[in-house]
């Protein structure tokens, strides 16, 4: 008789689900989906160890177990921390967690030099959107952000340390993709920094790698600095032959024209396949590739404004959180306002809608 | 006076040595544990002396034990934390460098609790000149047959290394320690796994403090129910206190924790009192994480009663009244000092050894330490009071490691009872480079709380 698995049964944000013995909340809460699922700056499924660092990812467990159903005193790193049978989590129901959340956002963002309009991380930066979804809107720090003495990381790979949150992603990538690493985290405090040992460059098949876990633009990619806006290309899903890797990337076009290769990534902008620096740097022409077809963008990204084909809607889990209660509008202004004039459809404005499409006439 | 166990014979003519530390005496636990008692045996013992761990957090000692993994074929490891780092902490620098063959006697005890064959003492790296003398009473004790294989006939083999750290807080925290030691960055690893289960080279590990495991000692050697009668509740034993600052007798003492804070501060016997006829303003009691109190907190209560030097007495009131024992660093000010100058000089010891690992601490604790230079250079403003407050509140509880607590809780204590002394700084940019604040109302009686 095959033994049936024993599934844990956990709650959270009011929706319960079954899992597997051994899944941390943050994967169970990833498994619901949408609002549930708590935002994660250093944990990475792919990477061995990584996780239990940055603190945006801290949840309430407001019961243990069934069978210890206490609550646990402080709050947890979700990606670190796996569910017991019975459990009871609170993330964005829970009034601790959002205040913990803002407070690490604004730690995260304290020396960072909001340097965006000339990083070629925004628009896919993790960064933005968690600043954006959790932060406040101003900061209360009055003093110089940090700097650091530059390095020189080699052709390929550019560091702009002051934009590091030492998630340490690419640590653990560089420690466990690659066969020398070469790559780590010097000094500590707030006077740590993500660097080569003396000044080494990076050379390894696989180094590149680090450009995609990197959820800022502390690490991008050298070949492609200051070409182009992200929000700009299409990206397309495309594969080739290649001895060293899978082979399996996404291309960043505008026209015909390659400007830059990345992995593929999934929804949680993570990794699929780990691709080699030949891929990534070296084949820049459409005809060194076999096109797939455009890439699966989330709604939410800035990438899918010029770009509707393939859209996915992100998962809406706020009913369920409220357990069946509508959230409340406070106000629609469609309702009270005339201003817009409600009986004007903008999609079908040929263009962007400009103020003469509204005008008083 | 108080009883001793611990420091009795540190000053005997000679006790470093070998010959003179047997001739007191010396080794008779190792020959009572590995002779007539099993193992367990020992941890029972342990267990009942009641001790708590002297590194800080102050966890029983022989639960702690109880709680080691121990999976077959895979080894046991015993760590000694000799980090000794937290500012106004220097007891167990003391214990090693008088009287070192006693750390000695209690990791053989210890390690043969607990199964391990190979232990480790890992010291900062600061105490440059010790290493020395704990490995001559190693090469002592194995030259003696107390170390080495197959100990007193008994079967059990037990070799113990001395591995110096690099100059880290960190590293005394018990899972940096262990990357340390293991060659690797002091980052405190995410817990769980504890190292209980899975430690040193991921296998089942106890890290305990120097003078824990030299009470083991002691306690073999009476028998834990004799030892518990020593101290009083839950505070068993003898406890070293480094005591320093504005006191006349700055020193290591072992006190048996049923005389009051007062009493140590003023006997002769202990501190001898704030010299130059000053007056007392605030202490730390517990090493520099633990919250400060003024004055009036520190020799009663909240409730009007006389407050002891144990690990209740001190930690009664919780942190709205009350402080903790800690590692028994004893950081005495007396009126001439500045509470706000002496915060910062603690957030800027935090700021500089937080690993840097989790973003509250990396990032909170030099936002602190600069807010708090404002503040003690006359350029503070009223809200910077606040905001300080909500940033050791964002930090605490939120960290990997209680690294982040432990710079969170004095600047939250300095707000909490001298609140009117940052004020003070905000309000007066001017004579607040000139002069300080001074003892103000910290030392006038508190008004009690009639009982019904
Ligand atoms: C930042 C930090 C520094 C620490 N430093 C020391 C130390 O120097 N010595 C020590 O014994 N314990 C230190 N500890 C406590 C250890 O983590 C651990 O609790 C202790 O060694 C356990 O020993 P005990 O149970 O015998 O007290 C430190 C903890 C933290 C968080
Ligand atoms: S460089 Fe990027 S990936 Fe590496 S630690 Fe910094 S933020 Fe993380
Ligand atoms: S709390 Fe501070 S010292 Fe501890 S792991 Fe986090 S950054 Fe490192
Ligand atoms: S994602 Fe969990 S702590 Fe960073």
């Amino acid at each position: 008789m095959a033994e049936e698995k024993k599934l844990f049964k956990v709650t959270i944000d009011n929706i319960t689900i079954d899992v597997e013995p051994g899944t941390s909340i943050l994967n169970a809460a990833r498994m619901i989906g949408g609002d549930v699922a708590p935002p994660a700056m250093c944990y990475y499924s792919k990477l061995k160890g990584s996780g239990g660092k940055c603190r945006t990812c801290l949840v309430e467990v407001a019961a243990g177990s069934t069978a210890d159903p206490r609550p646990m005193p402080k709050l947890v790193a979700s990606c670190r921390t796996n569910v017991m049978d019975g459990m009871v989590v609170k993330n964005i129901t829970s009034e601790r967690v959002i205040d913990a959340r803002a407070g690490v956002v604004e730690f995260l963002l304290l020396n960072h030099p909001l340097d965006c309009p000339i990083c070629d991380q925004a628009g896919e930066c993790h960064l933005q959107d968690l600043g954006y979804d959790h932060g406040k809107e101003g900061t209360r720090y009055e003093f110089g952000r940090r700097t650091f003495h530059k390095h020189d990381l080699g052709p390929y790979i550019q560091l702009h340390m002051t934009r590091c949150i030492l998630c340490y992603r690419c640590v653990f990538t560089a420690d466990q993709l690659t066969n020398k690493r070469v790559h780590g985290v010097l000094d500590r405090g707030d006077h740590a920094e993500i660097a080569t040992y003396i000044e080494k460059s990076l050379d390894n098949d696989f180094i590149g790698n680090v450009i995609d876990v990197c959820p800022v633009g502390a690490l991008t990619d050298k070949t492609f600095r200051f070409k182009n806006r992200v929000w700009f290309l299409k990206p397309v899903d495309a594969h080739r032959d290649c001895p060293k890797c899978s082979g399996k990337v996404t291309l960043w076009n505008r026209g015909d024209e390659v400007y830059r290769v990345t992995a593929r990534k999934d929804q949680w902008g993570e990794v699929e396949d780990w691709i080699c620096n030949e891929c990534r740097f070296d084949k820049k022409l459409t005809s060194d590739w076999v096109i797939e077809g455009p890439t699966k963008v989330s709604r939410q990204s800035v990438i899918s404004q010029g770009h509707y084909v393939g859209v996915k809607r992100p998962k809406e889990t706020l009913g369920e959180v409220l357990e069946g209660r509508k959230p409340r509008l406070l106000m629609d202004i469609h309702d009270v306002s005339e201003v817009n004039k409600p009986n004007i459809e903008l999609s079908k404005i040929a263009g962007p809608a400009h103020s003469d499409d509204f005008s008083k006439k | 006076m108080g009883r001793k166990l611990l420091l009795e014979k540190a000053h005997v003519e000679g006790i470093r040595t070998y010959d003179v530390y047997r001739r007191e005496g010396g080794y008779a636990s190792v020959e009572k544990a590995l002779k007539n008692m099993s193992p367990d045996q020992v941890t029972e013992e342990v267990k009942k002396s009641g001790l708590r761990g002297r590194g800080g957090a102050g966890f029983p000692t022989g639960m702690k034990w109880s709680f080691l993994a121990k999976p077959e074929g895979v080894p046991r490891y015993l760590v000694c934390n000799a980090d000794e780092s937290e500012p106004g902490t220097f007891k167990d620098r003391y214990l090693m460098e008088f009287i070192p063959h006693l750390l000695i006697e209690g990791l053989i005890v210890a390690s043969y609790a607990l199964g391990s064959s190979r232990t480790y003492i890992y010291i900062r790296g600061e105490y440059a000149w010790i290493p020395d003398i704990l490995e001559q009473a190693i090469a002592e004790a194995n030259a003696n047959g107390w170390l080495g294989k197959n100990i007193l006939g008994t079967g059990f083999d037990c070799q113990i290394y001395v591995q110096r750290g690099a100059g880290a807080y960190i590293c005394g925290e018990e899972t940096a320690l262990i990357e340390s030691l293991e060659g690797k960055r002091g980052n405190p690893r995410i817990k769980p796994p504890f190292p209980a289960v899975k430690g040193l080279w991921d296998c089942p590990t106890v890290v305990n403090n120097v003078e824990t495991l030299a009470a083991v000692v002691p306690i073999i050697n009476l028998g834990g129910e004799e030892y518990v009668k020593i101290g009083v509740g839950k505070s068993t034993g003898t406890k070293l206190i480094s005591a320093c600052g504005n006191i006349n007798k700055p020193g290591v003492y072992e006190i048996d924790m049923t005389i009051s804070v007062e009493e140590f501060i003023y006997s002769d016997e202990y501190c001898g009192g704030v010299p130059n006829g000053k007056k007392l303003k605030a202490c730390i009691p517990g090493g520099s994480s633990v919250p400060i109190l003024p004055a009036n907190l520190l020799f009663k209560t909240a409730k009007g009663d006389t407050r002891m030097m144990n690990y209740e007495s001190l930690s009664d009131g919780g942190f709205a009244t009350g402080t903790m024992m800690g590692s028994g660093g004893f950081i005495v000010l007396d009126e001439d000092q500045c509470v706000v100058r002496h915060t910062l000089t603690l957030a800027r010891f935090y700021r500089h050894e937080s690993c840097g690992q989790c973003s509250p601490c990396r990032e909170g604790t030099g936002w602190m330490e600069k807010i708090l230079k404002n503040i003690e250079y006359g350029k503070g403003k009223m809200s910077d009071i606040d905001l300080l407050w909500d940033i050791q509140r964002k930090i605490e509880g939120n960290t990997i490691c209680p690294l982040g607590d432990a710079a969170a809780w004095p600047v939250a204590a300095a707000i909490r009872h001298f609140r009117d002394e940052f004020e003070w700084h905000v309000l007066n940019p001017v004579e607040s480079q000139q002069r300080n604040f001074g003892l103000a109302h910290y030392a006038d009686p508190r008004p009690v709380p009639a009982t019904a």
